[in-house]
């Protein structure tokens, strides 16, 4: 029930945004449109149990700032490969360990990383991520421990318990 | 008061310009990358800055350039699904090219690993 | 100087563009259509601001969706050979926590 509460919401702010006009006979085909959307998105049944996590909407925006810097942070080196005269990189796979239990944890790590210039999420399994880096010595286990914490907290923190109880 | 408020109006162009003009060369240094690096893999970090700072650079100078609000908002959702799109397109394209057993260049000399032609 | 802007993302278009003729593999080309995509995106946004019409906005909404949905596709298309693949996990019946691998 949350999922098409929020997915209203979006639509909703979505055609305010984005038509400008606000006459009664489009705020009513503006109600139509989201009406059909809202029919074939239940239709579709893609809900699932975490499928509307509005609870960690805060840990997510903070971690979504956090992630901000991160990715500028990172864009540097590589901009400076491109451009280099020779080509200074080292390519190589790495395989990191994650604490991240629940898949929308998970989802948010893998995305960190991919999102980050200079490594990319090639496979996950399980807990396990295989991640090939553009810097093999930038790109340590150890360096990703601090993103990982992060997301577990942001995505996961108390979330055991709701689960269990 | 207000002259501080003249000089912000005035060098609004032109931040936002700069702004712009940034974003388009950092898209233009991923695109020499794209070209430059020697495997798909290595391609795909090139492309990704294209996908993070040209854009945020690109938009945030969009948006101070910006008319009216309706503007802004458009620029602001262009970015927010880019920004979740792109990691979900990357992060497909290197696991299909994984399963497909695409062999990527590793180590530091480059060394060249023979690919089958993986051609379709 | 969003005039600047708009040239030099045409030139980077060009680049990639030369990428996707002749990048070596599929996957080449399908990462050089996915950047060109975002770049066209940019280019209307400040072609839309050079000839003071912002309103152009709307087609580059348009053009990001369109350009992750047919990358997503053409990935589909070339790993399945078909369209009728179902792509998200079904529901497991017996044992919930089991980590299915995802698909694409």
């Amino acid at each position: 029930m949350g999922y098409f509460a929020g997915l209203i919401f979006v639509l909703a702010a979505l055609w305010l945004g984005l038509s400008g006009i606000y006459k009664p006979l489009l705020l009513i085909l503006a109600g139509i449109s989201i009406l059909i959307s809202v029919v074939l998105a239940s239709r579709l049944e893609t809900v699932d149990r975490e499928g509307s996590p509005y609870g960690r909407t805060i840990p997510i925006l903070s971690y979504w700032a956090w992630l901000l810097v991160e990715i500028f942070k990172a864009n540097w080196p590589v901009i400076k490969a491109c451009v280099s005269a020779n080509l200074n990189i080292n390519p190589a796979f790495v395989r990191v360990k994650t604490r991240c239990e629940s898949d929308l944890a998970k989802t948010i790590f893998a995305n960190s990383i991919t999102l980050t210039p200079g490594t990319v999420t090639v496979e996950v399994e399980g807990d396990k991520l295989l991640i090939h880096a553009l810097f093999e010595e930038a790109a340590t286990p150890a360096s990703f421990d601090e993103m990982d914490h992060r997301s577990y907290r942001a995505a996961d923190g108390k979330r055991k318990e709701e689960l269990a109880a | 008061m207000s002259e501080l408020l003249d000089i912000l109006l005035l060098i609004k162009p032109w931040v936002g310009g700069i702004l712009c003009v940034i974003g388009a060369l950092l898209a233009l240094i991923g695109s020499i990358g794209v070209l430059r690096f020697p495997d798909f893999f290595t391609r795909l970090h090139a492309a990704s800055i294209t996908d993070t700072s040209a854009v945020t650079l690109g938009l945030l100078g969009m948006a101070i350039l910006a008319p009216n609000w309706l503007v802004v908002f458009k620029l602001a959702a262009i970015w927010l699904f880019i920004f979740l799109t792109s990691p979900t397109g990357s992060h497909a394209l290197a696991n299909a090219a994984h399963t497909a057993g695409l062999q990527p260049v590793l180590g530091r000399d480059l060394k060249r690993p023979d690919n089958r032609e993986e051609e379709a | 100087m969003t005039e600047i802007a708009a040239v030099a993302i045409i030139i980077a278009i060009g680049l990639t563009l030369i990428r996707a003729l002749m990048g070596p593999t599929l996957y080449d080309r399908v990462l050089a259509v996915n950047s060109l995509g975002t770049k066209i995106v940019l280019f209307i946004g400040f072609l839309g601001f050079v000839l003071g019409r912002p309103d152009w906005l709307d087609i580059a909404v348009l053009y990001a969706l369109i350009n992750f949905v047919s990358t997503i596709a053409i990935l589909k298309f070339f790993r399945y050979r078909s369209f009728q693949v179902p792509l998200h996990r079904r529901p497991v019946p017996k044992a919930p926590t089991v980590q299915g691998r995802d698909n694409v």
